[in-house]
């Protein structure tokens, strides 16, 4: 693995935060209007307006009003909410972490149960198993988010009160903050009951976002372990005298995945849009429900914070993408 | 003395859309140890599908072994369980194949690769098994192989990475290394060298060697023995010197004429027509419609006949003369 590459990737990152940063600026100097009428709301008072547009440089040029917009944004202000008037930062940062917590469990939910059920219907190809797995991938794909989410919470918190329906974790149980994330707190604390409060809690929403990225998780391995599994070098696996489980799950899979990584990664637009509805259905206090409430209270600057942060996100997911691809295959890294 | 290998009848099919076709009809052969024996024949006369029937790799469910006996050491490898033949391969017998480039795994290093079969066969520890590996690529002649152990097969040329197949092959002192045209990829020059190579190595470890190839040449270097393939049937079978001065089969003398010989100037003949449809052979021999000898006789099924000492050619009329 090379660090130029990497350093490359990195300043590919910067330009491309850099452009977005100018996109969110002229936005808010595009509307119509005062900007600092508007990130303050109509109730503002005169004294409040009159600070917010001199911090601002409103009376200056747009070169150097968008160069005190970047100078606060790289010193993390992004700002105040219109509806708590506390820094958007923090807001953004606590739920950032939710909307983490909730994503990286369903990309576990939809990677570990997709890839074997695609790899067993690869290896029982035609079989009722494999007709079965890949009808319910089918279904998966076409399952909207917001019924699915209703069905569960219907199914598992009504009919059969077994799991929450909304929050991180049963009030009470809370536990001293370290990492954000609930399941992980919760173990640093050694609180097993605050643990198991966070898992259940984390199921239903996580299982709702993982549907649609595991049914294609399942399908593209499917066809990718189908196309490796009679390439040359199985074959070579095989007629060294690898037990089966070894010629499938090493030699073919390792290979079979790297379809898998690009098309998940070409996803991940889908996965955020998904953390949206979800956070919305499940009441998870994410990241992608706090963008839906800043837009309904037109918090301007929240959403502008929202946007910066999420392509953040996904420029960094992308690189994150890459590097793993490079890692899978070492016919990329390149020679120094 | 046993033979290693031996196959009795061999007859394995493929069920294919168009219908069930049987690609290697009723082949007896078998090898000594120490001795290599050369298969011969036009592209998809059946040679591959024999080899892959010995160590049971064909791709299933699409083919099976319908008939037959493949004794290894006398135990049948066609009625053996999964595990005793996971066993054998690698081990006892291992396989080179003919695509270089495509016959190692791009994302696991070189060094890797040979270390499985010391691992899985020999009970080697890492440790173990990454100093074996480096001398089993020095054996294979393959310079500064400490460096070259820890490199991905696309680091490597193609004659580099057939070296690394027969290092694999090689790994566990197999009794009987099946190469299925492992130069036909190369460049001139380094098939000769894997060629000699095999021989070489072939002395010192004492296994027998069955060298499939379409290559008279490779074949007249190379083998002990030889036996020439048509249409899924062996068609004759003779000692190299034998068979290369008297070749008794029409199809055999066809192949021998359509190589370019010392002096010769202008177009090598060929024989005429193409290779039958294995799905729509005709009764008889299956060489008839391109065999300028044919008549009657040979739409009934030619016998096995013995022209020679140990020359065997399945034909209603095998040639007298020699070359
Ligand atoms: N995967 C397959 N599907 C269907 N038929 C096959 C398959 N593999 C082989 N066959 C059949 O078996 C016959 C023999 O194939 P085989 O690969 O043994 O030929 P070959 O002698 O090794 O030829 P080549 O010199 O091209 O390697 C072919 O003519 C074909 O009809
Ligand atoms: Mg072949």
């Amino acid at each position: 693995m090379t660090l130029g590459y990497i350093s490359r990737r990195l300043f590919h990152l910067v330009l491309i935060m850099f452009g977005v940063s100018v996109l969110v600026f002229l936005m808010l100097r595009m509307i119509p209007g005062d900007p600092a009428q508007l990130l303050l709301g109509e109730f503002a008072n005169p004294e409040e307006l009159e600070s917010l547009r001199a911090q601002l440089g409103l009376n200056q040029s747009l070169l150097t009003q968008y160069w005190i917009y970047l100078r606060n944004i790289i010193q993390g202000d992004l700002g105040n909410s219109l509806r708590s008037n506390a820094p958007v930062a923090g807001e953004i940062w606590v739920r950032l972490i939710a909307t983490l917590e909730l994503s990286l469990a369903a990309m576990f939910i939809a990677t570990v149960v997709g890839v074997a059920a695609g790899v067993l219907s690869a290896v029982k190809q035609r079989s009722f198993l494999d007709y079965a797995s890949m009808f319910l991938a089918l279904v998966g794909v076409s399952m909207p988010i917001f019924w699915l989410g209703l069905m569960l919470i219907y199914l598992f918190s009504v009919k059969y009160p077994i799991l929450p329906m909304m929050g991180r974790i049963t009030l009470g149980l809370e536990v001293p903050e370290m990492t954000g994330l609930m399941v992980v707190d919760s173990l640093l604390a050694g609180n097993g009951q605050a643990f198991l409060s966070a898992v259940k809690h984390l199921l239903l929403p996580s299982f709702t976002l993982a549907t649609i990225p595991m049914a294609i998780v399942a399908r593209i391995t499917r066809s990718s372990m189908l196309e490796v599994m009679s390439k040359d070098y199985v074959r070579t696996a095989r007629a060294k005298g690898m037990a089966e489980s070894v010629v499938v799950l090493r030699h073919a899979l390792r290979n079979a995945f790297l379809p898998v990584v690009t098309v998940l990664g070409l996803n991940l637009g889908l996965l955020l849009g998904g953390a949206v509805l979800t956070e919305t259905i499940f009441s998870w206090p994410g990241l992608g429900r706090y963008v839906v409430d800043s837009l309904a209270g037109r918090d301007y600057a929240a959403v502008q914070g929202c946007i910066l942060v999420f392509a953040a996100l996904m420029a960094a997911i992308n690189l994150a993408v890459d590097l793993m691809y490079v890692f899978l295959d070492p016919r990329l890294r390149v020679d120094e | 003395m046993e033979p290693v290998l031996q196959i009795q009848g061999l007859k394995t099919r493929f069920a294919t859309k168009r219908g069930m076709l049987t690609a290697v009809d009723g082949v007896s052969l078998h090898v000594d140890q120490g001795e290599t024996l050369g298969i011969v024949g036009e592209s998809g006369c059946g040679k591959s599908v024999t080899a892959l029937s010995i160590l049971q790799l064909l791709p299933k469910p699409l083919a099976h072994i319908a008939e037959g006996k493949i004794l290894f050491n006398g135990q049948d490898l066609v009625k053996a369980k999964e595990s005793v033949i996971r066993d054998i391969r690698g081990n006892q017998i291992s396989m080179i194949f003919q695509e270089p480039m495509t016959s190692l795994n791009p994302v696991f290093t070189v060094g890797y690769q040979i270390m499985e079969p010391l691992k899985q066969h020999r009970g080697m520890k890492k440790a173990q098994a990454r100093q074996e590996a480096v001398q089993l690529l020095e054996l294979v002649g393959i310079p500064e192989p400490t460096a070259r152990i820890d490199d991905y097969p696309h680091q490597l040329s193609g004659g580099m990475r057939q070296r690394v197949m027969i290092a694999m092959a090689l790994a566990c002192h197999p009794a009987v290394m099946i190469a299925d045209e492992p130069t036909t990829a190369l460049d001139v020059t380094i098939q000769a060298q894997i060629l000699e190579l095999m021989k070489k190595l072939q002395q010192e470890i004492g296994m027998a060697i069955l060298l499939i190839t379409h290559d008279l040449g490779v074949v007249a270097e190379t083998c002990h023995r030889v036996m020439v393939m048509y249409a899924g049937k062996i068609v004759e079978s003779a000692d190299v010197g034998e068979l290369f001065t008297r070749p008794a089969h029409p199809y055999t003398k066809g192949l021998f004429d359509s190589l370019p010989k010392r002096g010769h100037i202008g177009a090598l003949p060929t024989i005429p027509g193409a290779v039958p449809s294995l799905l729509h052979l005709p009764p008889g021999c299956a060489f008839q419609d391109r065999c300028t000898y044919a008549d009657k006789q040979c739409s009934q099924v030619p016998p096995w006949q013995e022209v020679h000492a140990k020359h065997g050619v399945r034909c209603w009329h095998p040639l007298e003369e020699g070359i």
